[in-house]
């Protein structure tokens, strides 16, 4: 009864030496094999949904960006780096790249500034606070999709709720979706206004976790309240900006569904966006070639700038010699 | 100023940028139960005093919002199910067995945080065509059933789990997976509950990848309908019943919202104990 616990691949215990063991090694290798095997067992179904959904596919597409679909069924051909050359060539994409970059940094910094700003007024627990925490974020819990049916009609022309209220202050109105140069601005209002209250609950976390008596240990020393934001809070907090910026940039390139509900990429590419390129390509133009190498370009592109905001805000060697 | 005065100024001030930010939501809630009239600007946030249903009775009648939510709650039930078993699996391997390159897999499954489905769709796609599921609700849900957020989640949680337990549990004669399912479970509840949140708002709100899956109306989740019941409208200007449908797909996360607040943003919140 003493080696019940060898036959789980749990136990680091050693099994109890033990003669029944002994005369029979044949089922004690067998079950030494069980126990080797077993973390395999366990993790095999996520395994299998991730080597089938995950690098599978990234394996896939990095394959078939080389290929061109062949007219008509016909079986596809290897063209090397010629959808590459055509990616890059088609000045779509050339927008889309650019117009990411715009897009990515428009919406993470004011929504993290905005995120931030919100939690530290809002940091205090009192009644009122938590109401307005709560309208806040509830934005970041509804659909993207209904969001952007919502501020579609916020942005319509003349009838809607922008231009209406603009025309009773007395002010033109714009198209805003209409209008390459404001479309564009539309689309990120509808992203930070969807996504601040979600941030700000990560820095109201990270505020809550910096100890209170630095804060007033730094008020006795007659800090202002700018040089305690400066020197304190913002140095304590710098795992969750990481972590914020990490998920805006994130969502800023993974995200698309505003665009697809309310512009479409247009008007001509003012709104098109790196996933919608793919999509766009692939669902409306049919040219997968040209979609799965501008999706190797999407997963580099996540790679490089993971990659570079862990070296930048990453773990610093003077807080782990700490 | 007295600082009692500079506060309740804040607050103020606050409260109309939050009353602002809501402006969607208010012209929503607004415009879903006026009655449309020759002289009524659609866009006013004026609420008509005699409410009436008679947006929704049309938005229900020009689109399938029952099918819609039926097809959504099988599709966020039936990942979360088989989430549920993958995770808790995988979790558990990587807080407590120790196996050769453990460290080098949990590293493969954090790089689907990086690799979202909707950013490798088109490979995707063809494997949910190829496995003969396109079309169907179980294509929506196949590439979600293994969730690295979640097997990161699981692991922080019964890690946190002191080893006595389990250990005295073995003892008894208990094998490896009664140790799980009636030791380390129960007490990793709260990691389960917060992992399930986050999972059912995240695939309720999901919109391109069922898109593309999609072939028929029959099969639309509530955001795809939404958006092509919304785009049909828009033609004919109907906005009332445009808000009375987008109010449609809000209100059971608004209830849900208001009914377990505290419940829902503690969960967001532990997506981000990194």
């Amino acid at each position: 009864m003493n080696d019940v616990a060898s036959n789980h691949g749990i136990a680091r215990h050693p099994p109890a030496p033990s003669r029944a063991l002994a005369s029979a090694p044949h089922a004690r290798a067998l079950q030494e094999a069980a126990t080797r095997v077993r973390p395999y067992i366990v993790i095999a179904p996520a395994l299998f949904f991730l080597v089938t959904f995950t690098y599978f596919p990234l394996a896939k597409v990095i394959v078939g960006s080389l290929y061109q679909a062949g007219f008509a069924g016909a079986p596809a051909t290897f063209a090397g780096l010629a959808n590459y050359v055509t990616v890059f060539a088609d000045p779509s994409f050339h927008k889309a790249l650019v117009n990411n970059l715009v897009y990515s940094v428009a919406t993470v910094v004011p929504s993290i500034v905005l995120a931030l700003m919100l939690a530290l007024w809002l940091r205090r627990s009192t009644r009122i606070n938590h109401w307005l925490r709560a309208a806040l974020f509830f934005p970041s819990l509804v659909p993207m999709v209904a969001a952007a049916t919502l501020w579609s009609f916020l942005f319509m022309p003349q009838v809607g709720l922008i231009d209406y209220y603009l025309g009773r202050a007395g002010l033109p109105g714009v198209n805003w979706l209409g209008d390459s140069h404001w479309a564009m601005a539309a689309i990120v209002l509808v992203t930070v206004w969807k996504n601040a209250g979600y941030y700000m609950l990560f820095f109201l976390a990270g505020l809550a976790q910096i100890p209170s008596e630095l804060q007033e240990a730094a008020m006795l020393d007659g800090a202002s309240g700018w040089q305690r934001l400066r020197r304190i809070t913002l140095p304590l907090l710098r795992p969750t900006l990481l972590f914020v910026i990490v998920l805006a940039t994130l969502y800023s390139v993974t995200q698309v569904d505003q665009v697809i509900v309310m512009t479409q990429g247009g008007p001509s590419d003012a709104t098109n966006l790196l996933l919608y390129y793919v999509y766009e390509n692939a669902y409306q133009f049919g040219n997968t070639g040209r979609a799965m190498a501008a999706t190797v370009v999407i997963v580099a592109l996540l790679v490089l700038l993971m990659a570079f905001y862990f070296r930048v805000l990453g773990p610093r060697e003077d807080d782990a010699a700490r | 100023m007295m600082p009692h005065d500079r506060r309740r100024l804040v607050a103020l001030a606050l409260s109309s940028f939050v009353l602002l930010w809501s402006t969607p939501f208010l012209w929503m809630l607004i415009a879903a139960f006026r009655p449309s009239g020759d002289n009524v600007a659609i866009a006013s946030l004026w609420p008509a005093f005699e409410p009436t249903i008679k947006h929704f009775a049309s938005a229900l009648a020009a689109g399938d919002f029952g099918q819609w939510y039926l097809n959504t709650l099988l599709v966020v039930s039936g990942i979360l199910l088989v989430q549920l078993v993958t995770v808790s699996l995988a979790g558990y391997a990587f807080a407590r067995l120790s196996f050769r390159g453990r460290g080098t897999l949990f590293a493969l499954f954090l790089v689907q945080l990086l690799l979202l489905p909707p950013v490798l769709l088109v490979p995707n796609l063809q494997t949910i065509v190829n496995a003969g599921l396109y079309g169907s609700l179980a294509g929506m849900m196949a590439p979600y059933f293994a969730s690295a957020f979640g097997v990161f989640l699981m692991r922080q949680v019964f890690r946190s789990i002191p080893r006595e337990l389990e250990e005295a549990a073995l003892m008894d004669g208990a094998s490896w997976w009664q140790v799980l399912w009636h030791v380390l479970l129960p007490l990793a509840r709260p990691g389960l509950v917060a992992f399930s949140i986050v999972s059912i708002v995240f695939h309720w709100n999901e919109f391109l990848w069922p898109l593309v899956v999609v072939n028929s109306p029959q099969r639309y989740t509530l955001t795809v309908g939404l958006a092509s019941f919304a785009t049909g409208a828009e033609g004919g200007n109907e906005w009332g019943m445009i808000a009375a449908g987008t109010l449609l797909v809000i209100a059971p996360l608004f209830i849900a919202f208001v009914l377990c607040q505290r419940h829902i943003v503690n969960s967001f919140m532990f997506s981000g104990l990194k």
